[in-house]
């Protein structure tokens, strides 16, 4: 029997992790190794980077940096931020990165997205999508660390990203993000039910009970958080936590 | 010494960091003199089948590695991608397998029932023994491997499961036939389990 994945997220910015709330206001955390570290032995289902401004600073990926970390961790790893070729994709996957996460690329190409998929296999490709909703109740897809409209709706933008190839989908809601109030299921929901592949829940967990929400409620298949794993305590002290197998049977 | 073979596919960095660890001599490489001299191989793989396969041939490395495997009686670990390589055939592609073991590649197929099972199977999943083997040396019973695959070996050869995972049914997520043998999941990513399967790969196999 598989037990749905937990999934910390971790913001790169700056060489060090961060985490924001509502994608502003990112908060120092400390230095990505230590804390990776300490996620490898909690012995975490996956973990999530996202450099969340190496795509506006026109960045490549932070090689050295992910190289440190991949041989520290011995669990599914993906990497997003400022991947724009295959060469990008193929100096990360000879890290050992499993997961190429594409966002603000996959929307102004989605050709690649299957050039990307033919090449790694579409289990290599996840798409992420941060997503905002409009005064009008409507959700749109956003890029460039949520500073972009791009006019998309999430499922048809979800939907064509599977028919290129994509081989799960990250979805992130910016209203949700940092906030701890739980994800925002109706999107989940409506995203899941429209895609075959698997769909990773992201923004707003703050307890268990979200995290098992989110794949009940939102048929999502995974359920990825940053603060819920890195603060503790109303005063949002850094402390890394991860929740133990016998926590994580609310999920099934 | 054990060679990671490098035929362009798979997550090579990552199982050779493993061997690091567990204080493996492993070394990554597809120079024909290098595999000759490996003491066991281990044979990586993402992505699809034909890929796989052509990028084997495209090196010219079947022959060599068909007179290591069943010549030389050389170890084998196939993983993932790897694993279903030692097969006849894939339901995924058009090419030949290795062929090393008597049994086919199928993509997960659920009756109604089980509908609603995602493919791929992606995530942690127990894997449970049907017989004694090396590789299961001080493995805990709860043991959970990470899995990211459509397609599943179905082997004729009964005796050649050494562990079956379920998943809608139960497949064969590890295999093992004489000097040949293969694991569905990737233990390169599945912490402490993993990394006590690839040492007993290592230092228990023969």
């Amino acid at each position: 029997m598989i037990r749905p994945r937990v999934i910390p997220c971790l913001l790169l910015q700056n060489r060090g992790l961060v985490k924001t709330v509502k994608f502003k206001d990112p908060k120092y955390l400390g230095d990505p190794i230590n804390i990776v570290r300490i996620f490898n032995d909690k012995e975490v289902d996956e973990l999530i980077f996202l450099d969340i401004t190496a795509t506006i600073e026109k960045r490549r990926p932070p090689f050295e940096m992910l190289a440190k970390i991949t041989s520290e961790c011995f669990m599914p790893l993906g990497y997003g931020g400022g991947i724009r070729s295959l060469d990008d994709i193929k100096a990360l996957l000879s890290l050992g990165i499993e997961k190429i996460i594409l966002n603000a690329y996959a929307f102004e190409d989605a050709g690649f997205v299957r050039e990307a998929a033919a090449y790694g296999g579409s289990q290599a490709v996840v798409i992420s999508m941060d997503v905002k909703k409009n005064l009008l109740g409507r959700y749109e897809v956003f890029t460039h660390d949520g500073r972009k409209a791009t006019g998309l709706d999430p499922v048809k933008h979800a939907v064509a990203m599977e028919k290129q190839g994509a081989g799960e989908l990250f979805v992130n809601s910016i209203d949700r993000d940092g906030t701890m109030q739980g994800y925002d299921l109706e999107l989940v929901r409506r995203v899941s039910s429209a895609v075959q592949i698997p769909v990773i829940a992201c923004g707003g967990a703050g307890k268990l009970q979200d995290l098992a929400d989110a794949i009940k409620v939102g048929g999502a298949s995974a359920a990825a958080a940053g603060s819920m794993f890195v603060f503790q305590g109303p005063l949002r002290a850094v402390l890394i936590s991860y929740p133990s197998p016998e926590e994580s049977r609310i999920l099934l | 010494m054990i060679v990671i073979v490098d035929y362009g596919v798979g997550n090579l960095g990552s199982i050779a960091n493993m061997l690091k660890k567990v204080g493996a001599k492993a070394l990554t490489s597809s120079d024909p003199d290098v595999l000759q001299q490996a003491d066991k191989l281990i044979l990586p793989g993402v992505g699809a089948f034909d890929h796989g396969m052509s990028k084997l041939n495209e090196r010219g490395l079947v022959p060599l590695l068909n007179h290591l495997a069943l010549e030389k009686k050389v170890p084998v670990l196939g993983l993932c991608l790897g694993m279903q390589l030692l097969t006849r055939k894939s339901e995924e592609g058009q090419l030949s397998g290795l062929g090393w073991v008597d049994a086919e590649t199928v993509r997960f197929k659920f009756e109604a029932a089980n509908a609603h099972l995602k493919i791929p199977h992606m995530g942690w999943n127990t894997v449970e023994a049907r017989r004694a083997h090396p590789l299961f040396t001080e493995l805990e019973a709860e043991s959970r491997f990470y899995f990211a695959h459509s397609f599943h070996v179905v082997c004729h050869d009964e005796e050649a499961i050494l562990a079956g995972t379920d998943y809608g049914y139960s497949f064969a997520s590890i295999i093992g036939k004489g000097n040949i043998m293969g694991v569905q999941f990737h233990p390169e990513k599945s912490h402490k389990f993993g990394m006590k399967l690839l040492e007993n790969f290592a230092e228990r196999v023969a």
